[in-house]
């Protein structure tokens, strides 16, 4: 997510604090600066090659960072987006707190807190039960334990909640109510912000690492691409929110995005590590047949290529279509949750959602975008792709592999029923 | 919910007007007046009397109204439901919107329609698909047009929030950010806590009548008894956001809740209307097995109960013990909705949500703990009548979107062979 980049602007600070009429915190936007200059954009930024390399050193860390992770697979990036969502709500949580109030109501962060882990509790324990069962099946006594807490677990997560609730009406004091509530309302948006995009985030990393690694990475061209086209080439401003967006750096970024989506699919899709679904908590190897998707299919280099191009056909992977369209998406709708965040900033006049990341700030500012992909990628998964790889031995393994022997039976009379009635409603 | 009773008082606003320094709504409390009177109770309202005719009156029709639909069936209870939601979240939209900056955002009130539409769209998509299903099997053509629905439902859901997301950020306006964001978020929270609530109800009224009546009766018996034992009894008052409720209120309800809830779920039970599963969206009379759970045992009077009572055998159904916990949440944490809602109240400073209903307030004052209270019973009722596996609801959701005829009858021929070879061993 670009940022504003007025970090290396204190010459303009100085000269305009005369026409400031209040004390300004260090975390606010110096708006002023942008109505003076007009179109301040980033081509006229005479300090843009100092904080550009400090982007670019940020950046390295944390790309050679991810691919680490990659690396190590699946509960490790499961790992790595619990962290990453922990530090997000604690920056979230300490934005609109206001210091004098939280004083007065000691005991409240750690509301915020509970509401937290029930909302972790409850997302990961529907989107991984199934693998935890498939996990522990070699102990009896664990895999009681895990098929009870399985049961039961929308009840715990319903009582843990309640008993929040009730916590926090006990605890509302006279005069108090509306930064309570307000409070309230806050933690609640933020817990669904952050737990939407890293549930679907870690449905996606479960059904094959590819499904997650390529959406991200679209993400990070996209940006990149976008700083680098509106560093060399911006001119025209493209929305009022973010003013250092430029229509050349967006369109630059879209064509680059696309590109690359299509060779990048080409590339991961042939990694069975990447592919291949996991169905339990393990860490180890990867074997599993990739599925039609990932089945090279050969075009023969038409005539009018020129000789010296060294391939004589090309192998496309079906699933090059489906990136297509993730990159689409991810240059032409997923900046709307870059712009989204800068006008939230503005809103509440703060420069950025923290600091923990030199040059770029806080870590939602580098997740903002990444949000909105991330549950596009999850549905377009669920809605077109699975469909596709989905076959009836498929089906048949997870009835023997994930039921026992009543829930195998149910599933039949149930199965049995619908079948019979379609019968008669056609006969 | 009982509201604070102050509608009859307008001598003691008069008294009290020099004391005030700004401007009063129509709609706020008069909060001196109950700090002046100290704990202002129930018992010593002079005007208590008119207005509890008032109450009468508009509850009789309330609970007619309410019957007559009972009657009626499912669909109708449906209908019935999504009424309601449009008109508390019509109460809620208009609750914190404020006409001046309104005034300068034309369409913005549009905006909250398209969420409202988009998050019907999808809570009562996911929850009637299969139903919807099981209803156009007759015809072909209609069949496969379900069929899709169901298929790309979520990326329908999922691109007409985006755009309303997207009509957001490109209509925001200089100035007017944090206005925006802040309805923004009070939008995304009521549609929250009215499609949560509406979405459990509706599921629950399609696995049986009984599942809705009886959380929705207890919750009405709680409230009237609460009233009525705060009435005549009331003295000790409860808490402190909602000053009129009393512990002999409280207490009061709660027993003659638990009791009621015995007692109806025993008269409940007997009809068939109630207790069967309504497979599709037809409104027909219905017939089924009821079920394990609505068959009386009967057990003999004991020695020490009086000669001249009637019966010799008391029949109990199995479900009445159900019932027990039911009425128990409903009377002792069910009431929190209620107070919530008054807290709420107080610190924005309104009297009520609205005024459609003489003598109780809006819509949404009689709904705070119905909410509270249809969660519970649709996680009960998940979790322990009908001990629903996810799995295998997860495995038929896969069966019936990605397979076609042919393929789920193959599949079903196969599921056979296997569980009568598993059978032809065990024997």
């Amino acid at each position: 997510m670009q940022k504003d980049n007025d970090s290396g602007g204190p010459s303009m600070h100085g000269g305009l604090t005369g026409r400031l009429r209040r004390r300004r915190g260090s975390n606010e936007v110096p708006s002023e600066v942008d109505k003076a200059n007009g179109s301040h954009l980033l081509v006229d930024d005479r300090n843009k090659y100092k904080s550009m390399l400090i982007r670019i050193y940020s950046s390295v860390w944390m790309i050679g960072g991810f691919a680490f992770i990659i690396y190590m697979g699946h509960l490790y990036i499961w790992a790595m987006v619990v962290v990453i969502q922990i530090f997000m709500a604690r920056e979230l949580f300490n934005l609109l707190r206001r210091s004098h109030e939280d004083r007065r109501l000691p005991g409240f962060r750690l509301l915020n807190w509970h509401f937290f882990f029930t909302a972790m509790l409850f997302v990961y324990g529907r989107i991984l039960n199934q693998r935890l069962a498939n996990t522990v099946t070699s102990d009896k006594f664990l895999h009681k334990l895990v098929t009870g807490f399985i049961k039961y677990h929308m009840v715990t997560c319903y009582f843990l909640y309640i008993a929040g609730f009730m916590w926090f009406i006990l605890t509302l004091k006279k005069k108090m109510y509306k930064y309570q509530f307000g409070q309230y309302a806050w933690t609640h948006m933020i817990l669904i912000v952050v737990f939407t995009q890293s549930s679907f985030t870690v449905a996606n990393i479960f059904e094959g690492i590819f499904w997650f690694l390529l959406p991200a990475s679209l993400i990070v061209i996209n940006d990149i691409a976008a700083y680098f086209f509106g560093f060399f080439l911006g001119r025209t401003p493209l929305i009022k929110i973010s003013p250092k967006k430029t229509w050349e750096g967006f369109i630059g970024a879209s064509f680059a995005t696309i590109v690359s989506a299509f060779v990048l699919a080409n590339i991961l899709g042939r990694f069975q590590w990447l592919t291949c679904p996991r169905k339990d908590l393990s860490t180890g190897w990867l074997h599993c047949d990739p599925g039609p998707l990932f089945k090279p299919y050969y075009f023969t280099v038409p005539q009018w290529f020129p000789q010296w191009f060294p391939w004589r056909e090309i192998s496309v992977l079906p699933v090059q279509w489906h990136a297509l369209a993730l990159g689409l998406f991810s240059s032409i709708i997923a900046p709307f949750g870059g712009f989204f965040a800068s006008g939230f900033k503005r809103a509440f006049k703060i420069k950025d959602f923290g600091d923990s990341i030199p040059g770029h700030g806080g870590i939602t500012d580098r997740m903002d975008c990444q949000m909105v992909m991330g549950v596009f990628a999850f549905i377009y998964h669920q809605s077109f792709i699975v469909s596709q790889s989905v076959s009836i031995e498929a089906i048949m393994d997870q009835i023997l592999m994930n039921l026992t022997f009543e829930e195998q039976r149910a599933l039949f009379m149930k199965l049995e029923q619908i079948i019979q009635e379609r019968q008669f409603g056609e006969s």
